[in-house]
Parts: structure tokens; C-alpha cells; sequence
């Protein structure tokens, strides 16, 4: 007898499934889907979440899967709102976009580190491998280690468009998947060297130390006016300009209330462009 | 050279005590450390207060209700097949060459390494199917993993049931359905327990096959169809990327608990029925 | 309607068992055709002995990867076997009853808790020790390579610790009668005669090396170069995959199964090897 009821139990939650397959994944109708780039995601996570205490009914759905994703899940209708921290590329310039904010790309280093200050080629050379020793440039005498991104990441593809020019980074460059574990790593090995969102820099339990770029030490003044070099932005895309929740959620983000949470995370937010 | 075989004894000898101890050693190190850790940090509102600000403060309620729904629908779903299959190698037939296949197929989904079940999940589940990121798209995959456990430890269950039960219910007229439903079954059922909350176990440690299935979603799942973040999950990001040490060893002493509480229930139930079978 | 049920239940049962069949063949198809349209666009020869992965340049090189997964095994096999061995022969031969009772249940305790917090650990004492001590970056060939030899000890340990209790109980009676010591015994009795289901014991364990993934994560390093010494970091196939599918897509995404259809073939071939061995007896 049990037996049986379990078979039948089971025979139940497979036609179930399969029935709200059919159904197209059963996913709430109401709720705003959000989904991309996983540098952008924490930003906009922290305003979701500030956001649901405001207005307790909204559902905001928020999936990482790296900028391309989320301009599919555009694309496809799978999410309302897709968050890249690339600029769209030819084939995706009909898309509605808004930049939410700017992001510095900080280069950290070790705090026992004395190097205060590198020249773009200086980085570059450094990610080639074509300088290895900290000693090359006024630090300790010891090898580099030099920490990347994986490829497909949207902060690695804006290291290399701002800083690696026509060059490759070093296979023998250690790959973290992540801007924390980066941040990590660099805080416990004294003599490694790593890039990281600027407004990640200051959330770890230990300290890294940020260097500063042709002399430019990266701020929220600086990246703003465009002195500091290796800065990116944080984009919204859509199919069309939003309506609806899509749309209340955007004006949340793009309110006072919505900057202030922004640039208390660290990012460089200016009123709304489109 | 020859070493005298008494000092060669003794060599063996503490050589063989000092591995063993050193193993138990790391691995009482490692429990003690996360617990250590881990302890302190939780209380009721780290038990019922969602993650808030990426996991950096609140507490673990949605990773652990995510854990535990992912590892509900997996048991669900790979208990009928699992037992299912275990009966028909045990009393249905005889060494074949269907048998040697389906063997084959079991032996061989248990050493697939876990980020192959996961990569199968992302592309049959979250893509093929359409299930996203979800609970169920999670849930099936880890039911493909933990299959062989529960096909094994099931039917070495079911084949210590001694012949005599089988042969008093056919003598009595049963049919072959009644001696497994009425016999075997009920006798087997302590065994076939201890394969699925093995299972189980497996489920609730899993992350690679999960993080791609699953997601990484911090809200509370609101059904199988919501993406979610399993505890394993959350104490990876956690720690890796620095968020919070305090509430990554939180999670993790959660996660050892848990195993560990796994684990009694699962050797209690075969020492009962080790004992029964006496 | 006896008969019909009787009959059904056959048949029921019979279905259900064609799940595990259909499980594998299910993963092996979707793998599969993932997989092999990048693997015939690059070439066969070129992705498996490929130096550069570099998917953003069209660059799908996998023999860093599979360099790397070579020898964090083989450090994790040397690490680890011996020592799994001795622990086995300690809990089949040595131990008194009341360890062997708490042995056991902590070995399957080893064997439950989370690769992931193994790999933790791993990042807090391991990676640290190596950098200060050895030098390098710390996250290293090594650092995998002992996380790994603890990782594989439960398999090692108990399918050599059952292919040894299962000898006939005369071998080392006999043996003894015969005055040899009880590590003469071991060594040249009981060992020898538990040779194929030690051996078998190795391949799974050498299998759950090779696929092991998210702790080796966080010490390997990933970096795609192939390694000069034991204290550089490297990638591996599982740790490839676990690092860049968060993000990929297209060509890149389709390399990764590829990545994974390496990986599922040399499992297989390790299965199917460890299967004969322990089926010949």
C-alpha cells in the first residue's frame, strides 16, 4: 500500500512539473526579472532590497550570468531588465539602455607594499610579464604575482580594453572568478597585484591598498570628471524604455533615495543620463 | 640488507598508528576549528533572518530552507527510481547482460564527478527544459547524482533479507508482489532508509552540481520554481569572497552539524537493523 | 487480477531500473552535443594539446588544464594513498575494537562534509604556510595536492579496508602458524591477496581527485600555464569549468562542455578499468 502511494505520489510531481514546463516555467507574472552582469548585481541587489522595505508588495527577481546573459535574457523576454558592465556592441545598439552609475576600476596591492603609483604602460608591462619583479618598480625585491579575472567576466574585458590595449595578460597570471576572492588574495599575499571594482575596495575584513594611476588616485571626483583613467559604466538594458514595475523600480534607483545608496556603496552615481 | 623482523614490526607498527592517528587528528582539527568558529555566531535571528546586503549581516533562513527544499525534491524524485531499481536486480532476475548494463550504468553515474552533473543540469534543466535557475532544475539534477547511492545501499538492503522470509510467503501462496510488498519490503526498509538519508547527506554537501542548477538567489525560495542559494552555496561565496568570515563559519559549523546529525540517524539505523538481522 | 498485478509490478520494476541506463545516456548525449561542434571546429589536436586558452581570442587550448589535473592528482595519489593504506590496515588489523568504533563513523564523517569548507580550510592554513614557508604565490600544484590526499582518503580507506576483511580468515592463520610477525604477515600475506580491490581502491580514489572542483578552486590558483614547479599555480578541467561557466556563452560556453567531455571520458576509462578489476575476482 505505501508503495503504491508513493509511486502515485511521485507519478503526481512529475506531471506537475512537466504540466508548468508546458506552462512556461510558471514564473510569476508580476514579479521584475533582472538579470546580467554579476559586477553590477550586488549594487542592484542592496537597491532591491531597500526598495521591497519601501513598497513591501514588489517581487524583484535579480539573477547573475555575466552581461552577454543578461542582453539575451533581454533579447529572449526571459528578463525585463538586463545589467551589463560592458557598452552595448553594434549588433546591440537598438536596445533602450540608462547608466545607472560608473564604476572605478581600483588596482590594489598588498598594504606592506610601498609602490604608490603606476603609469598605465607600467601596468601593462606588469600583466604582460614583460616586468616581473616588484624591485622594477621601486618595491621589494620579489616576483610578482599577478592576479586576473576569468575571460568572460565583464570587469576582465574592461581591464583589457583599458589597460592591455592590443596586448594578453600572462597565462601564468593567477585567475579568481570573483572582484571579493581577488580582494581576498590580495589582502594575504604581500606581493601579488589585482583589479577590482572601486567600490568593492573598502568591504573586506582586512585592507587592501589602492595605487594610484598616472598619478590619479581613483575617487568618486576624479572617476566623475574622467581624470582617473580605468573607469567603466554600469548599464540598465531593455527591449524599450520600461513601464510598469520595471519602470517604478528604475525611477526608485534613479530618486535621491536610490543615488545615496548607490554612492554609499561606492559607486560614482550622477543624475540620470540617458 | 635485512632489518631484523622484529624492529621492522615495530617500524610498521607505529608508522601504521602514527597514519591513522595524524587522520583523525586533521579531521578532529577541521570539525573543531569551524565549530570553534562557527558557534558562536549562531543564534535564533542567524537561524530565521534572511541574508541581508549580499550575506554581510542578517542571517541564513532562505539558504537553509533552500537547502533543504533542493534536497527534498531530490530524494522525491531519485527514491522511486533508486528502490525501484534495487528491487528489480535483487529479486526480479538473475545476472544478465541487462543486469551487467544497468550495473554498469549505476557504477558509473556514481564516480561522474559532480561539476559533470552540473554542466548536464545547466544545459538539460535551466536551458532545455526552460526551468531556470530553480529549486526543481537543482533538485533533478542532484537526483541524477545521488541515484547510485540509493540503488546501492537498497538493494544490499534488500539482499540481506534472509531467503526463509521469501520462502514462508511463497509457501503460503503469495505472489511474488506480495512476498516483496508484505516480506521483504518491510524488513528491508531500515536498510533502504539509511541509503536515502545517505543520499541526503550527499545533497546538502553538494555545490558544484547545485551552483549552476540552482542559482544563487538570496530570497527565500518562494516555490520549486524560484532560484535559490543552498547553504554550501552561500558559506563558498561567503568565505571566498570575503563578505563575512563571521557568517561563513556560521554556515558552515550549521553545514557540519547537519552532516553529522545525517550521519547518526543514518548508522543507527543500520546498527538496528544489523542487530535485527542477527 | 492477482496475475495482472503481478504482472505490472514486473513490468513497473522494470522501468525503473532502465532510469539509471537512461540517466547516463541522458548526460553522456547532452554533453556530447554540446561539446563536439567546437571540438570539430578547433580540431581535435589542437584543443587537446592547445597551449593558449584564450576563448575571447577564439583560443581553446586545453593542455595547461589537463597538465594540471595530471599532476594535482598525482601529488593528491602520493599523499594520500599511503597514508589511506596504513589507516586501512591499522582499522583491519591493529585497531582495538573501540577506536575502530569511533574510526569508523569519523572516516564517514570525513568523506560528508562539504568540499567546500575542505578548500576553505585549505585557503587559511595551507595556502599561508606554503607562501611563507616554501614561497610562490602559495595557491599552488601543492596546496591542491594536499587537500585532495585528505579528500580521497574515505574511498581509499574503505574499499581497501573491505577488500582486506573479506580474505579468507585462513591466509593470516596460516601465516602466523607459520611464525612470521604480524607486519610480515600484512606485508606479504594479506597485502599481496588484496592487491586487486587495493588497486580498485586507488582508481576511485584517483577518480574522485580528478573530479573534485570547488575546493581546489580556492587554492589552485587557476592560472592556464603549463607548470614548472610544484609550488605554481594551475588550472585544472574541473576547476576550468567551475571558474568560467558563470559567464559564458556561444563558443566559449560549448569549449567548456568540451572541457567536460575530456573530463567524463577519462572518468569513465578510470570507472570501467576499477569495475573490471574488482568484477575479475
Amino acid at each position: 500500500m505505501k508503495r503504491r502511494k508513493m509511486t502515485a505520489a511521485a507519478c503526481c510531481l512529475m506531471i506537475t512539473a512537466v504540466l508548468s514546463l508546458s506552462a512556461c516555467g510558471g514564473r510569476q507574472a508580476a514579479s521584475v526579472v533582472i538579470a546580467g552582469s554579476t559586477s553590477v548585481q550586488p549594487y542592484v541587489e542592496v537597491l532591491a532590497e531597500e526598495y521591497a522595505r519601501l513598497r513591501p508588495d514588489s517581487v524583484i527577481d535579480i539573477q547573475g550570468g555575466g552581461s552577454s546573459a543578461g542582453i539575451t535574457a533581454v533579447e529572449s523576454d526571459t528578463a525585463h531588465i538586463g545589467m551589463s558592465s560592458r557598452n552595448l556592441k553594434e549588433s546591440e545598439r537598438h536596445l533602450w539602455k540608462a547608466e545607472i552609475a560608473k564604476d572605478g576600476l581600483a588596482i590594489i596591492v598588498h598594504p606592506s607594499n610601498p609602490v604608490e603609483n603606476l603609469t598605465r604602460g607600467q601596468l601593462r608591462d606588469v600583466y604582460t610579464a614583460d616586468v616581473t619583479n616588484w624591485s622594477q618598480l621601486g618595491g621589494p625585491d620579489a616576483r610578482i604575482h599577478i592576479i586576473a579575472r576569468e575571460e568572460g567576466s565583464g570587469t576582465r574585458s574592461a581591464f583589457d580594453d583599458l589597460v592591455m590595449a592590443e596586448r594578453r595578460i600572462a597565462h601564468g597570471a593567477i585567475v579568481q572568478d570573483s572582484n571579493g576572492a581577488v580582494r581576498q588574495l590580495v589582502a594575504d599575499d604581500p606581493y601579488s597585484i589585482g583589479f577590482i571594482s572601486l567600490g568593492l575596495v573598502d568591504l573586506g575584513e582586512r585592507p587592501v591598498k589602492v595605487v594610484r594611476i598616472d598619478g590619479v588616485a581613483p575617487t568618486r571626483e576624479s572617476v566623475l570628471d574622467a581624470e582617473y583613467p580605468l573607469y567603466r559604466s554600469f548599464l540598465f538594458v531593455a527591449k524599450e524604455e520600461p513601464v510598469g514595475p520595471a519602470r517604478q523600480f528604475l525611477d526608485f534607483i534613479f530618486s535621491e533615495a536610490g543615488r545615496r545608496l548607490l554612492t554609499d556603496e561606492g559607486l560614482v552615481a550622477e543624475d540620470w543620463i540617458e | 640488507m635485512k632489518i631484523n623482523p622484529r624492529v621492522s614490526e615495530k617500524i610498521a607498527k607505529g608508522l601504521i598508528w602514527s597514519a591513522a592517528l595524524s587522520v583523525l587528528a586533521v579531521l578532529v582539527g577541521i570539525i573543531i576549528f569551524i565549530l570553534a568558529k562557527g558557534l558562536p555566531i549562531i543564534n535564533w535571528s542567524f537561524l530565521t533572518e534572511i541574508p541581508r546586503n549580499m550575506g554581510r549581516s542578517g542571517g541564513v533562513a532562505s539558504p537553509i530552507v533552500g537547502t533543504l527544499f533542493v534536497a527534498a525534491v531530490a530524494v522525491v524524485l531519485a527514491v522511486p527510481f533508486g528502490i525501484g531499481t534495487a528491487f528489480y536486480l535483487a529479486e526480479y532476475t538473475r545476472e544478465n547482460a541487462v543486469t551487467r548494463i544497468i550495473r554498469f550504468s549505476a557504477e558509473s553515474l556514481a564516480g561522474i564527478p559532480s561539476i559533470v552533473y552540473g554542466l548536464f543540469g545547466f544545459i538539460f534543466f535551466v536551458i532545455y527544459l526552460d526551468l531556470g535557475w530553480s529549486v526543481l532544475s537543482g533538485g533533478l539534477t542532484l537526483a541524477f547524482m545521488i541515484l547510485p547511492t540509493v540503488i546501492r545501499t537498497s538493494e544490499e538492503a534488500i539482499r540481506a533479507v534472509p531467503d526463509t522470509y521469501r520462502e514462508v510467503s511463497f509457501s503460503l501462496g503469495g505472489t511474488k508482489w506480495q512476498t516483496i510488498r508484505k516480506a521483504v519490503f518491510p524488513s528491508a526498509i531500515q536498510g533502504i532508509t539509511n541509503g536515502v538519508i545517505l543520499g541526503l547527506g550527499r545533497c546538502v554537501a553538494e555545490t558544484a552540481a547545485v551552483i549552476l542548477t540552482a542559482g544563487t538567489a538570496l530570497r527565500m525560495p518562494a516555490s520549486i520554481f524560484s532560484p535559490t542559494r543552498t547553504m554550501a552555496i552561500h558559506f563558498f561565496i561567503l568565505a571566498r569572497e570575503g563578505i563575512s568570515m563571521d557568517n561563513a563559519y556560521g554556515t558552515a559549523a550549521l553545514l557540519i552539524i547537519l552532516i553529522f546529525f545525517i550521519n547518526v540517524v543514518a548508522n543507527a539505523l543500520v546498527n538496528r537493523f544489523v542487530a535485527k538481522g542477527r | 487480477m492477482k496475475k495482472f498485478k503481478e504482472k505490472l509490478s514486473g513490468r513497473v520494476f522494470f522501468a525503473l531500473a532502465l532510469s539509471s541506463i537512461s540517466a547516463l545516456a541522458l548526460i553522456t548525449v547532452f554533453i556530447i552535443v554540446q561539446g563536439v561542434p567546437i571540438i570539430a571546429e578547433v580540431g581535435f589536436v589542437n584543443f587537446i594539446f592547445g597551449m593558449s586558452w584564450a576563448p575571447s581570442h577564439g583560443e581553446y587550448g586545453i593542455f595547461p588544464m589537463i597538465i594540471g589535473s595530471v599532476t594535482v592528482t598525482l601529488g593528491a595519489a602520493i599523499l594520500g594513498v599511503p597514508v589511506g593504506l596504513c589507516c586501512a590496515i591499522f582499522l583491519s588489523e591493529f585497531a582495538p575494537a573501540r577506536l575502530r568504533n569511533l574510526f569508523r563513523p569519523a572516516i564517514q564523517l570525513l568523506a560528508g562534509i562539504p568540499s567546500v569548507v575542505y578548500g576553505f580550510w585549505g585557503l587559511l592554513f595551507i595556502v599561508p604556510f606554503i607562501r611563507n614557508v616554501l614561497g610562490g604565490p602559495g595557491l599552488s600544484i601543492l596546496a591542491g595536492a594536499v587537500i585532495l590526499a585528505i579528500m580521497i582518503l574515505p574511498t581509499v580507506i574503505s574499499i581497501s579496508e573491505v577488500s582486506i576483511l573479506a580474505l579468507p580468515r585462513q591466509y593470516k592463520e596460516g601465516a602466523l602458524a607459520l611464525g612470521l610477525t604480524h607486519w610480515q604477515t600484512i606485508r606479504s600475506v594479506i597485502l599481496p591477496s588484496a592487491k586487486s580491490g587495493i588497486v580498485a581502491a586507488v582508481i576511485l580514489g584517483v577518480g574522485r581527485a580528478i573530479g573534485e572542483t570547488m575546493a581546489v578552486i580556492m587554492v589552485l590558483g587557476n592560472a592556464v600555464a603549463v607548470p614548472t614547479s610544484i609550488l605554481d599555480p594551475v588550472r585544472t578541467l574541473t576547476t576550468n569549468i567551475g571558474i568560467e561557466m558563470g559567464y559564458a556563452s556561444g563558443p566559449h560556453r560549448q569549449a567548456l562542455f568540451a572541457t567536460g567531455i575530456v573530463l567524463f571520458v577519462i572518468i569513465m576509462a578510470l570507472n570501467s578499468t576499477a569495475q573490471y578489476i574488482t568484477r575479475k575476482k
